[in-house]
């Protein structure tokens, strides 16, 4: 899993070994300097003698002048380090993305893809950062306090010894505990937001059914449980101060107690013993190896908390897409003929029933086809074969003769323009949106579409006309016309076969029937494919092809399914025949 | 239709969700927020000022263990140093004491910090759910056009990010900003305690430091700032480009898609790393300018005590020892470091009152407006006839009407609405109604019809007041909606909206949020009724399936038939249908249309439809054109008059 991630380190493996470097020659220099310090008053101050103040003073500036130079050095390459390894880990996330398929994109869900890009990269970043920063600081600082203090009286450097265990066990004792409940504490974070975000969504359900207090009430019992686990969790990590204290108060007392024992035994002189000057560096290690101990904690929690988001980002790293381009792809769809010949279909492999059954149909480039169908009844399957969007599981479709998995996905999707029944729009200009389906088209050529559509009409009335800005997904404009603009960016592509997939449900029966009527006029070389619910919407089609729970229950005409199917009969009739009872 | 965000909006929200760009401010502090803030402790009191209290003895004592070092070798070691040199044997008794006495010291200053850390996770938690449940009730209630002009993401921010900045500040920043600039004081004095002209030199040079430090801090803080607005922009951008990841595919627009990424990426990596380096750099540049004061005060110091310099201090006027130089340079550790402390929270402070300022923000959004006091009861008739209040459900509702004299009237609910030359406008500049005038007697059924955009959904958000009118009047069985409590007249409406939303929980928690109190079986006849008892039987856990993201793993025509069965179980004298069978396939929908038709049966129903099958039944029809009604009537009234009805009618099966 780490070697995945180390991948996305690239261009800045340099500042990701130099970072350590610099923050190993900072540790050694912050060891020395209170070493330094004591002597400096060993030496200069208490003696009052004014050239080894000078001297050691000296030597002590160009220290510090060397720290801040590495530590800075440290800083920026260690920002620079992990800020980059974050860039191209998410843009790693990001294109792989780009290359999934449906299935893949399924399989994940938006809002996981999102929080993966977003919280779970953010934390592996913090992770890195301190991992490169302090992973190799604290327990290069510890050893080198270590060392120093060794050299100096081994026998009071065991009062570290005796520290070290009882703050590491403790700390170990408080992060276990505190993490189980703030792993509980995220998990109820989630409920949290998912109240306000279905609250947001569905203000008009609450207000309706005035359930304001009703969902206050909800929220607040979700507030009150964050506030006991957080406080508790909380109360636990307020125990980490306390501890640390206890460890640095209680060595320094020791080794105090103990210190002054041993200079008076020595006399004050380094050379027979400890001196003062020693006993005031020893307690500065003191200090930093306990320090460096709690940072080493720190470390510890970013881990564990990381861990899961590591994990969360390998799985899209890991995922690759099931439709690959063929090695030697067809580069041109020669017409719009599709053919099914015995095609089955289940989104999962080890799917127990096929969501569509034993598929044959042949349609002729230019034909109109509607398709029929109760909720559930697959149509969106069935279609989405056709640009290849999903493969089959058994069978073959056939696009302009040749079977779609022999082009090139770039062409056959070029060629076949798919209208989804969950359409988007993107935040820009209407004609931004529009020319998705050709960047290059004119001005003159989005019109022509928009007009086809009969999207024209209620663009000119907005007072930007086609430089409208669309808000993110579309909430500025109507469903009936985000349908409709959806339909002219799916023309601009000129595509050979087009696809509707109950792309006009929110269009009122007069658009939705000159649109039908446009394409006719306008595009007869086309090959339409058209989902509806409204029976007046796939009447006048060359076929209708009736789907019924995966199978096709019925195709043919709209007179010969009045007379063969009752499904379609039954359909007809309720839309239609008390109105026909007029005529 | 969502005519609410209609296409006037300004384009001021082209920065994309999250943050808004305008916001990308410097760090400014604005009192009234910190004021605001600090009411919140109001509750807390005597809990904030013994914390205060604790927090002071622990930096007291913190900031005294640094002297205790050179009171062990001052008072202790030298003395008995020169015993021995005197011949005298060192008593080590009085040191033992005094350890164990500093120990007992140390041991308080240590519970103080446990007790003042404890009591604070608590404060800081309590105030943060407190804000929480505040801005959430707020928000419940604001009026519908603040959820419209207002992105999920932006304010779903206030409850993540500003939140979370806010419980940084209030349980980390602020106690250790706290304890640190006590130090400093505590520290401050024992300088001057010490040398008053070697805690002025400490002081001249600390403020250079300072001078570096806040330059340090403010690019850091600028670019913390721009990087807050350049990961709100790549999180718009990938939340955009994820939920339309299947249109991107199907337009073979990947490699566009991840240019426009890399823009925003790269973008985020710049700020990313100039706000992080500066950060970083902080700590260095302040510790090592610590390191130099020592050094300085090493050499000054040291002149000065060599030189015999007459020192002024607190403590009186006498000759500088080198003895004090030695503890006053271990004292300008303790000056500096809590310092460099306080230029570290500096970031956090001002991010979280940044996010304070935009939750205060959301806390001050006018309410809706609700002067109404006019409220719906259960009522009875008596035998003669006359309307009274009752305990109990009798199927009988009544408007009860309090009047200025003390007496009440009631009105028996029966569903009759009359819009009386009604104007609106979403904004107030651009009227999109215009004179509606139409009456609904009770049990009519009244169908809207007419183009995408007309104004069909608008009538009826005003009927329930999800809007408010700008001209004209109506009367909901006589009575001037303005007149009615708004919880109640909404309780006298069954809506079912075109967009359903359902909440987490399960089938039946959802049915039953049309009416909290009905049973089990209640719900399951509102589902039979909507014809949802058939499907919802079928899934894994039937009633007790549990539904997430607005059940997303139903099918529209599902999810609409639970909303039809919430409705149903409401039981209201007057019905609101969106849109609602539109996406319900022909074969299902003739199903569902049987059980609407007895839910429909007594009550007043408002329905937008376009199947004009449905509509012909209805018993008034209005036909809407560019926010006009331009003709009403029933079915064969408005055939005969060959109008704009008449066109559509005929032109929707015979215009092929």
């Amino acid at each position: 899993m780490i070697k995945k991630l180390m991948q996305s380190i690239r261009q800045y493996k340099k500042s990701t070994i130099l970072t350590p470097v610099y923050v190993a020659l900072e540790a050694v220099l912050d060891v020395l300097i209170p070493t330094l310090m004591s002597q400096l008053i060993d030496k200069g101050i208490t003696p009052g003698n004014m050239s080894e103040i000078i001297r050691i003073g000296v030597m002590l500036l160009v220290c510090a002048a060397f720290a801040l130079l590495f530590g800075v050095l440290a800083g920026r390459e260690a920002a620079e380090a992990s800020a980059g390894f974050a860039t191209n880990l998410r843009r790693d996330i990001y294109s792989n993305v780009q290359t999934f398929s449906f299935s893949n994109i399924d399989k994940f869900s938006t809002s996981s893809l999102i929080t993966r890009m977003t919280t779970d990269i953010n934390n592996v970043q913090m992770a890195f950062q301190m991992i490169i920063r302090l992973a190799f600081r604290a327990p290069l600082m510890m050893i080198f306090a270590l060392i120093a203090s060794l050299a100096i009286d081994v026998q009071l450097s065991s009062v570290f010894f005796a520290f070290i265990p009882i703050l590491a066990i403790g700390l170990f004792i408080i992060q276990s505990k505190a993490h189980v409940l703030f792993e509980r504490v995220f998990n109820t974070y989630d409920s949290l937001n998912n109240v306000v975000g279905e609250n947001l969504n569905g203000i008009r359900s609450v207000k309706a059914y005035v359930r304001e207090d009703y969902e206050i009430g909800k929220f607040k019992k979700i507030s009150q449980s964050i506030f006991n686990d957080f406080s508790h969790a909380e109360v636990i990590i307020a125990l980490n101060g306390p501890l640390m204290q206890l460890c640095v108060y209680g060595s320094m007392l020791l080794i105090g107690w103990f210190g002054a024992h041993q200079i008076i035994a020595s006399g004050n002189n380094e050379t027979l013993g400890l001196s003062t000057g020693e006993l005031t560096s020893l307690i500065a290690y003191t200090m930093q190896i306990l320090m460096s101990l709690m940072m080493l904690s720190f470390v510890f929690v970013m881990i564990v908390i990381s861990r899961a988001s590591a994990e969360r980002i390998n799985e899209v790293l890991n995922e690759t897409t099931d439709i690959k381009n063929p090695a030697d792809p067809l580069k041109e769809v020669p017409n719009g003929d599709i053919k099914f010949s015995g095609v089955n279909f289940s989104y999962s492999k080890n799917a127990d029933k096929n969501v569509l059954q034993n598929i044959n149909i042949s349609i002729k480039s230019g034909e109109t086809i509607g398709i029929l169908g109760g909720t559930g009844s697959s149509k969106s399957s069935l279609v989405s074969l056709i640009p290849r969007l999903y493969d089959t599981s058994e069978g073959d479709v056939e696009v302009g003769g040749r079977n779609v998995r022999e082009y090139d996905l770039e062409v056959l999707r070029d060629s076949v323009a798919v209208v989804l029944q969950k359409n988007v729009l993107f935040s820009g200009t209407i004609s931004d949106n529009i020319r998705w389906g050709n960047e290059g088209a004119s001005d003159e050529e989005v019109r022509h579409v928009c007009k086809l559509a009969q999207a024209d009409g209620f663009i000119n009335e907005f007072p930007d006309g086609y430089d409208t800005y669309i808000e993110q997904g579309g909430t500025n404009v109507s469903g009936g016309q985000k349908q409709r603009l959806c339909i002219a960016r799916a023309l601009l592509k000129k595509p050979k076969i087009l696809i509707l997939d109950d792309s006009t449900s929110a269009v009122d029966t007069k658009t939705d029937a000159l649109i039908r009527q446009a394409f006719a006029k306008e595009i007869p070389d086309t090959t339409k494919i058209i989902i509806a619910q409204r029976v007046a919407s796939v009447e006048n089609a060359d076929k209708i092809i009736v789907l019924d729970d995966g199978h096709i229950a019925a195709q043919g005409s709209h007179a010969e399914l009045m007379e063969t199917s009752d499904i379609y009969r039954e359909v007809y009739e309720s839309q239609v025949k008390g109105a026909s009872d007029d005529e | 239709m969502s005519e609410p965000n209609s296409n006037s909006k300004p384009r001021e929200m082209k920065g994309g969700p999250g943050r808004p760009m305008g916001r990308v401010p410097g760090m400014k502090i604005n009192p009234k927020t910190v004021k605001r803030l600090l009411s919140y402790f109001k509750a807390y009191k005597a809990r904030s000022i013994v914390v205060l209290i604790f927090i002071i003895i622990s930096s007291v004592i913190g900031a005294a263990a640094a002297i205790m070092l050179k009171a062990l070798i001052d008072d202790f070691i030298t003395p008995m140093l020169s015993d021995v040199a005197n011949g005298r044997a060192a008593d080590f008794t009085t040191l033992g004491y005094v350890c164990i006495g500093v120990g007992g010291f140390f041991l308080i200053g240590l519970l103080s910090a446990y007790l003042y850390q404890r009591m604070i996770v608590v404060v800081a938690q309590g105030i943060l759910k407190k804000i929480r449940d505040d801005m959430f009730s707020h928000m419940q209630t604001l009026p519908i056009k603040y959820f419209d002009t207002h992105t999920h993401g932006d304010i779903m921010s206030h409850y993540t990010n500003d939140t979370d900045a806010l419980r940084q500040m209030l349980a980390m920043s602020m106690p250790q900003v706290i304890a640190s600039l006590v130090s400093v004081v505590a520290v401050f004095f024992s300088m001057l305690y010490i040398s008053v002209w070697l805690t002025l030199f400490v002081l001249l040079f600390t403020g250079l430091s300072f001078i570096a430090a806040a330059q340090i801090g403010m690019r850091s803080g600028k670019y913390f700032m721009a990087q807050q607005t350049a990961v709100a922009a790549v999180n718009g951008y990938i939340e955009e480009m994820m939920n339309g990841q299947k249109v991107i595919k199907v337009f073979n627009h990947e490699e566009k898609a991840q240019e426009g990424f890399d823009n925003l990426n790269e973008s985020l990596n710049d700020k990313m790393y100039h706000a992080n380096k500066f950060a970083n750099i902080l700590m260095p540049v302040m510790m090592n300018l610590g390191n130099v004061l020592y050094v300085l005060l090493g050499i000054v110091g040291g002149a000065m005590g060599i030189a015999g310099v007459t020192n002024v201090s607190l403590a009186g006027v006498g000759v500088v020892t080198l003895g004090s130089i030695v503890s006053f340079m271990q004292l300008s550790r303790g000056f500096m470091n809590p310092l460099t402390q306080v230029s570290n929270q500096i970031n956090f402070v001002a991010m979280a009152l940044a996010g304070a300022e935009r939750i205060f923000d959301l806390m001050d959004q006018k309410s809706e407006v609700d002067v109404g006091y006019v409220t719906l009861c259960l009522a009875e008739k008596t035998k003669d006839g006359i309307l009274t209040e009752s305990q109990k459900r009798t199927g009988l509702w009544a408007w009860k009407h309090p009047h200025e004299d003390g007496t009440v009237t009631y009105t028996e609910l029966k569903g009759d609405i009359h819009f009386y030359d009604v104007d609106f406008g979403y904004n107030d500049d651009k009227i999109i109604l215009h004179n509606i005038t139409l009456y609904a007697e009770p049990g009519q059924k009244v169908a809207f019809v007419g183009a995408t955009g007309a104004g069909k959904t608008t009538i009826t958000n005003l009927i329930n007041r999800f809007y408010d009118i700008a001209d004209g009047k109506i009367r909901y069985d006589g009575i001037n909606i303005n007149k009615i409590a708004k919880a109640d007249l909404r309780r006298s409406l069954g809506i079912v909206l075109q967009d359903v939303n359902l909440f987490t929980g399960t089938v039946m928690e959802n049915i039953r949020y049309g009416r909290l109190e009905a049973t089990d079986t209640d719900c399951i006849q509102a589902a039979k009724r909507a014809n949802a008892d058939g499907f919802i039987r079928m899934l894994p856990d039937g009633y007790e399936t549990v539904l997430t993201g607005s059940g997303s793993s139903l099918s529209q025509g599902q999810r609409q038939l639970i909303s039809i069965a919430r409705a149903a179980v409401a039981d209201p004298p007057v019905m609101i249908l969106d849109e609602a069978t539109s996406s319900i396939d022909t074969r299902t929908e003739a199903i569902v249309q049987k059980g609407m038709d007895s839910l429909m049966n007594g009550r007043t129903v408002f329905v937008i439809a376009h199947r004009l099958s449905t509509v012909r039944n209805s018993d008034v029809i209005m036909v809407l054109e560019h926010g006009r009604i331009i003709e009403k009537g029933n079915h064969e009234k408005l055939i005969s008059e060959h109008g704009q009805y008449y066109r559509l009618y005929t032109g929707a099966f015979e215009l092929e």
